[in-house]
């Protein structure tokens, strides 16, 4: 397809090999975090950690919204079907998340629960519509990506006066979770990793624009690439990065021009801000409570707020003990250094959510990375050949 | 969960408020929501998340990307 397999050449990534070893000098190490889960997953997928020097190390940053988020949420959306007999829908990525009490969303359906998968907001809307008699509660994920159809759904809601829909919001911000790992790198519980600078979100970016960056270039001095979600955007932003590093420089750079400007999309976020506001706190998984990192809604649209509607209260409960989760969403662990990494937790059966979705460091690395170790080397050229038989065309 | 893909447009004005675009997806028809974007025209490439176009594609700045992929430095041909 246009604008895909022209990103994943498996002989312009051999070229862009080639670049990043020359770059990187040998006496120093170069240690970049990407944000995003598309990242991590790309990374994982086309074997990109083989193509670059053994110098430029790339750190699983927590930019997955399902695996952020903690238990006590799932257990809302869960209260509702069980308890409040409330139609739940959900994107798909949530349903297997593990919550309280060995339940996920898809155990809760088994157990009777009307738990619904949708694909769209719109299809949410439809379900409510349908059910006048009964409750529909959308439970709403994810990063600014995924805002502005939330926004919208709750808009055409209030105009058509469709008193039965209402939106569990868990959304989350970007900035605020980067400025986090930033600012507090010394979390006692984790430790610490050295950051020399970040690949910035792919599609977050096309609606927050690349504007909200320039912050953490200025004011912690780290470069930022924002890159596409394909294997050579990443290869690039990686040779970006070094160049910066090596310069001394620490600037915002677009990599994903074709589809990012500096302002991004103005009429999505005037909708999300029409709709939300800050939460004062959220808590994350990995980076515990974060200060206005997350959305809520406006207290004008208040009567499609489930939070207020069924007067819930979030209850904050630990993960389980032998999840490293946490770890390996600030990248201070690896997937591989958990103990239950692929025994007891695997994509089939997840006990920690960095399993669950495909972009999660832990379900990526499951998926392309794991045999990796225990085999001979892979010479770059096969790896690069890997690329030209790209999935998904 | 911010997948999105490339999509071409091939109708606009559909759905019941003229909002909505049919889109060509590797062979595959679909309606989708143009409710976050303005101007956009058969022919273009938007980017779809969840049922709505988030931003268009601008062919000139994806070939001046493309460019750069293989651009070589002279440092870098000489090895070769």
């Amino acid at each position: 397809m246009k604008y895909i397999d022209e990103f994943r050449d498996g002989e312009v990534a051999k070229t862009l090999a080639l670049k990043i070893a020359k770059l990187a000098q040998p006496g120093r190490n170069y240690s970049f975090m990407e944000f995003c889960g598309g990242h991590t997953h790309a990374i994982s997928r086309y074997g990109l950690s083989d193509l670059l020097p053994s110098n430029v190390r790339m750190v699983h940053g927590p930019g997955c919204p399902v695996c952020v988020l903690p238990i006590g949420r799932i257990d809302m959306a869960i209260d509702l079907a069980l308890k409040h007999n409330v139609i739940v829908c959900s994107y798909g990525d949530t349903l297997r998340v593990p919550a309280s009490e060995s339940l996920s969303l898809l155990k809760a359906k088994a157990r009777g629960g009307d738990i619904r998968m949708v694909y769209s907001t719109l299809d949410a809307l439809q379900i409510a519509r349908d059910n006048p008699g009964r409750e529909v509660v959308f439970f709403a994920i994810g990063f600014e990506t995924t805002t502005p159809p939330t926004a919208l759904a709750i808009l055409q809601a209030a105009q058509e006066n469709l008193s039965n829909f209402s939106v569990l919001c868990c959304h989350v911000l970007t900035p605020a979770a980067i400025t986090q790992i930033l600012e507090s790198p010394e979390v006692r519980q984790w430790g610490t990793v050295p950051i020399d600078g970040f690949i910035g979100p792919a599609h977050v970016s096309t609606v927050i624009g690349s504007r909200p960056y320039e912050f953490f270039a200025e004011e912690y001095r780290k470069p930022v690439v924002i890159a596409g979600f394909e294997p050579l955007d990443v290869m690039q932003a990686i040779l970006m990065l070094i160049a910066q590093v090596n310069d001394g420089r620490a600037e915002v750079e677009n990599e994903f021009s074709r589809a990012v400007s500096r302002d991004g999309n103005r009429k999505a976020q005037d909708r999300v801000a029409e709709v939300f506001e800050l939460r004062h706190e959220f808590e994350w998984r990995g980076l515990s409570v974060v200060p206005y990192s997350a959305l809520k809604i406006r207290e004008k649209y208040g009567t499609f707020d489930a939070e207020r509607r069924f007067k819930m209260d979030y209850q904050s409960v630990p993960d389980n003990k032998a999840c490293e989760c946490g770890a390996i969403l600030r990248g201070v662990k690896r997937p591989q250094d958990c103990k239950i990494f692929g025994t007891v937790c695997t994509p089939e059966n997840p006990i920690g959510s960095c399993m669950v979705s495909s972009e999660g460091a832990c379900a990526a690395y499951y998926s392309y990375g794991r045999y990796k170790d225990m085999a001979p080397p892979v010479s770059n050229s096969l790896v690069a050949s890997r690329l030209t038989g790209a999935e998904g065309k | 969960m911010c997948l999105a893909l490339p999509v071409k447009v091939i109708e606009v004005g559909c759905g019941p408020d003229g909002e909505h675009a049919m889109v060509d997806l590797g062979g595959v028809k679909k309606e989708i929501s143009l409710a976050l974007l303005d101007d956009v025209q058969v022919g273009d490439y938007v980017i779809l998340h969840v049922g709505y176009a988030l931003s268009k594609l601008d062919p000139e700045e994806a070939e001046r990307t493309l460019a750069l992929f293989s651009e070589m430095s002279e440092a870098t041909e000489a090895t070769l």
